[in-house]
């Protein structure tokens, strides 16, 4: 089978994504392959930031002034991923003020609100924020959700006419002469390789783009810096928090959805370790150092779990050392840079551009394959966010409140599409986060659900503070409804969807985190018998 | 990783590993679908409305704050009093409709119910009376009343006891509480007859208001808080002043002057709290350790059952009155399981709280039935109330049973 399309883009993560939308609104055929889930890469792995552009705003401008623009966009057209929390730039004793000056007026250049508030007034609207704080200023920071906006992207997609298909990992750039043609991808749930033909191949892979260009003798200068994080169990704060200083090591604490996140420390990191990070105790001690600087309670309050990521960082073409690197956006046309037609790499950027570098792309796309069409995305909301909260809430007001509002935060408007008929489908799979039955049932139908990990990524079971103890089961019991699989199988999915959560909490076992999943521990091998698969040992 | 290791949250709901035991053993989740249980309405809920407070589930409203939960945590979770904080912190900050006023307030009502008792009670248990509360101010037709004393347990006492208390020379402080003011002032007379069996003289507090547990409930936290620094204001010239121990005969009042007003309240007690105690404890501590003695005439045999009410289970104290119970000669005593009576105070005189109520009940009921016992003994007058209502026996505080037996 030998399909046809305009454009193949290859990576899954927000840009992919984003392009693959873009492309459909624009009337163009269009196949995404994704080698595992939508945003597994570093689009699922960072502090889901809604940035204004503070951060930035003194070191690099032009980037600034893309966060802001992008930060006002996305508060209209992916509403319900967005929490408009607001940040605070704290100023700490150890900091001064001077820097504050410097930033102020550096925010204002690129257009970003920042208004410079009493301590005292930093201290009531923040009462987390380390109470020896000398200055704040407020910015327009907000919480974005990852994972929402990437399955937001793709469902667009796909209502526009895109294909997008997971667990397919691209094998080979088929390439004629100085063009690439096509993509040979291997499927891992049917175990077979297709081939794909389209005039235009697009990588965007990430991190991985790297490999994806080396493919096709292309050399992108990416350099692999590792970001980790750490998961707080509660919302600890409810603006985002950021120092008031140059951007350094785990100076920004985020509140996203039911938790807090603080982050991130940067390191280099080999090739061969970017599909398995780890985090280390340095890295443990660093984020909590620093955290408590930031919010001292932080020192006292339970960790859910750690994970890092991978930042898809580019050396400057014109420095094949390697040594200038760009944050910002880079798109290659390698048909310029290479001599090879039909081929396009897009990296670099954030998730907060995903959507310009998704613009800038397809503007390229269209330009090769000569279409007219402009780009809409700044404008058309995704689905879920075309309508407000308040009018989503009222049409389902028979599901319990804690529920129905869970529900609307993860799906905005397409929360009405939740069957909640009964009893039965208003029961909870996830305790933790609220995710009925009707709910996980509704992920699997329309958001390309595989395994419990995919459907942890669409509706956040399992994220909460149990980590799967008590919603594993339920879930994998309704998986194994919908797509009968044989024990062994599900079995299988169910441990690696336990040992996943185990890898993110080993970091930091300790306390009551400790004591949960031994917990969870006895009640999966102990109780149930789920024995081989569960062992910690493999990844202790 | 220092920090972290040594440290135990101040959150307490943190400590919740969700082993969900709390909610096998809530009374209410088994009997009412509407209510997610404590482990929901508790620990889970927290996390929400500390995302955002309009997670709060009006649901919790449900919750008998029995602290059953509390009891079942092998984690230390004070589920109960999350739940109750919650509802303090972002329920409906006017809650308070004239039945729930009329509830709460069992001081005002009691003194201006208590000069008219005759009548007041009579009235009451009309037929007719019980409809019209049930439609105006949905106060549930089927729940019998307790009775109003002619004249209260103070006035009494300072007519006809209080000279006479001053004179012995090892006193204690008595927290009444609104049932033996109001409602039954026997049961003060019966503990003073027994300390005085025992040499002490009892005396009152300068000042004593309700313990406030039924504002708590009712959602006049501004109240309870003020009513609350007068008692503790009271209990503070007791114990600090005039060094004595202060006693009450109800397990809810003295929970909730110990534990609750720190809790819920935010009003720290921890100078105080230690001299505050259960009578049945008190006694049953001065008997073991030698410093007195009851002497009891022979008296017919008497199956009694002891029901444990939630704060006693709460606080651990049921085996005090059970021993003090089983002194008595003449004395067969049946001990019940420990289980929720369903009227959790003011809970159960809410029409839409009637039919939970009942049903909470209903397997205790069936053991008193079924238990042979001439009498049920419990340390909680809103238990009384509902075994007198829902069973056939007729229910006492055992001091009240203690002391109809001294020689």
């Amino acid at each position: 089978m030998n399909a046809v399309y305009d454009v193949i883009i290859v990576g899954g993560g927000a840009t992919g994504a984003g392009v693959a939308r873009d492309c459909a609104l624009r009337g163009i055929k269009v196949l995404l392959l994704e080698r595992s889930d939508i945003s597994t890469g570093a689009t699922g792995r960072n502090h889901g930031l809604l940035h204004s552009g503070a951060r930035y705003a003194v070191t690099d401008h032009e980037s600034a002034v893309e966060c802001i623009k992008e930060n006002r966009i996305l508060r209209k057209i992916a509403a319900h991923c967005v929490e408009e929390t607001d940040g605070l730039f704290i100023s700490l004793p150890e900091d001064g003020l001077e820097y504050q000056t410097v930033f102020v007026e550096a925010c204002r250049k690129a257009g970003i609100r920042a208004d410079v508030i009493d301590p005292q007034e930093a201290k009531r609207l923040e009462p987390a924020a380390n109470p020896s704080l000398i200055g704040a200023v407020r910015v327009p920071d907000g919480a974005v959700d990852p994972f929402r906006l990437t399955a937001s992207n793709i469902l667009d997609a796909k209502a526009h006419g895109a294909e997008v298909r997971t667990y397919m990992e691209v094998t080979e750039l088929i390439r004629e002469q100085d063009r690439i043609v096509g993509v040979k991808a291997y499927d891992y749930h049917a175990r077979t390789e297709e081939t794909f033909y389209a005039q235009v191949v697009v990588n965007a892979g990430g991190i991985w783009g790297h490999g994806i260009a080396a493919k096709a003798g292309i050399t992108v200068n990416m350099l692999p810096a590792k970001g980790a994080l750490l998961i707080f169990g509660h919302r600890v704060n409810n603006l985002v928090l950021n120092r008031c200083r140059k951007p350094a090591d785990a100076d920004i604490l985020v509140p996203g959805d039911t938790i807090s996140l603080i982050g991130t420390t940067s390191s280099k990191v080999p090739f061969e370790e970017v599909d398995n990070m780890i985090v280390t105790p340095a890295e443990v001690d660093l984020l909590l150092r620093e955290g408590e600087k930031l919010s001292p309670i932080l020192a006292q309050t339970r960790i859910l779990r750690a994970y890092a990521g991978v930042r898809p960082l580019v050396a400057s073409d014109d420095d094949p050392s390697g040594r200038t690197v760009s944050r910002g956006i880079v798109l290659l046309d390698h048909a310029q840079r290479d001599g090879m037609q039909g081929f396009i790499t897009i990296t670099g950027g954030k998730l907060m551009t995903y959507r310009l570098m998704a613009e800038w792309t397809t503007d390229l796309i269209c330009k090769k394959i000569g279409v007219k069409e402009v780009c809409r995305t700044a404008e058309i909301p995704l689905p879920g966010s075309a309508e407000s909260k308040e009018e989503v809430e009222k049409k389902i007001r028979n599901r319990p409140i804690t529920q129905r509002r869970s529900s609307i935060s993860r799906h905005g408007a397409m929360a009405v599409e939740i069957d909640s008929e009964n009893s039965l489908k208003n029961s909870l799979v996830c305790e933790c986060e609220e995710v009925s039955v009707g709910e996980v049932e509704y992920a699997m139908e329309h958001l390309g659900v595989n395994n419990l990990i995919d459907l942890r990524r669409r509706t956040r079971v399992g994220m909460g503070t149990c980590q799967g103890e008590l919603c594993a089961c339920r879930a994998a019991g309704l998986m194994g409804k919908k797509d009968p699989v044989c024990a062994r199988k599900a079995k299988a999915d169910l441990a690696s969807f336990l040992n996943e959560r185990w890898k993110g909490m080993a970091p930091i076992a300790w306390g009551d985190t400790l004591r949960e999943s031994e917990y969870t521990t006895w009640v999966y091998q102990g109780v149930c018998g789920l024995s081989d698969e569960t062992t910690k040992i493999a990844v202790k | 990783m220092n920090i972290q290791q040594n440290t135990v949250s101040e959150n307490n709901f943190e400590q919740c590993i969700k082993c969900t035991i709390c909610t096998v053993y809530c009374p209410v989740a088994a009997v009412n679908p509407d209510y997610p249980g404590p482990k929901q309405a508790g620990p889970d809920g927290e996390r929400l409305r500390l995302k955002q407070p309009g997670f709060f589930d009006s649901a919790l409203k449900y919750c008998l704050n029995c602290k059953r939960c509390e009891v079942a945590c092998p984690s230390n979770v004070r589920i109960g009093d999350i739940i109750q904080s919650a509802r303090i912190k972002y329920g409906p900050r006017k809650n308070t409709s004239l039945r729930n006023f009329v509830l709460a307030n069992t001081d005002l009502v009691g003194s201006l119910a208590t000069p008219f008792a005759p009548v007041v009670n009579s009235v009451v248990a009309l037929k007719p009376v019980r409809f019209m509360m049930d439609k105006v101010m949905a106060i549930d037709h089927r729940r019998v009343f307790p009775k109003y004393a002619h004249g209260t347990f103070t006035s009494w006492y300072n007519k006809h006891a209080a000279a006479a208390q001053a004179a012995f020379p090892k006193q204690v402080s008595y927290f009444h509480g609104c049932y033996v003011n109001y409602n039954n002032p026997q049961l003060g007379k019966d503990l003073i007859r027994i300390m005085n069996a025992l040499g002490y003289g009892v005396r009152l507090l300068d000042r004593e208001k309700c313990c406030g547990v039924a504002l708590i409930s009712n959602g006049l936290y501004n109240q309870a808080r003020r009513q609350a620094k007068i008692n503790l204001k009271s209990i503070r010239e007791a114990v600090t002043d005039r060094d004595l121990d202060v006693i009450t005969t109800s397990s809810t009042c003295t929970f909730t002057l110990r534990d609750e007003y720190p809790h819920l309240l935010e009003l720290q007690n921890d100078d105080v709290r230690d001299r505050i105690e259960l009578a049945t404890r008190y006694l049953y501590r001065l008997i073991r350790s030698g410093q007195g003695n009851l002497k009891f005439k022979e008296g017919a045999p008497l199956r009694v059952a002891y029901h444990t009410p939630c704060h006693m289970e709460k606080m651990g104290w049921a085996n005090y009155s059970i021993e003090l119970l089983r002194m008595i000669p003449g004395v067969e005593l049946v001990v019940l399981d420990s289980q929720c009576c369903g009227i959790a105070g003011t809970y159960g005189f809410k029409k839409e709280n009637y039919r939970t109520s009942q049903a909470v009940g209903e397997s205790l009921f069936r053991q008193i039935e079924e238990s042979g016992a001439d009498v049920v003994a419990t340390d909680c007058e809103t238990c009384k109330w509902q075994i007198e209502m829902s069973t056939s026996k007729p229910c006492e505080h055992p001091l009240t049973i203690l002391a109809s037996r001294l020689a």
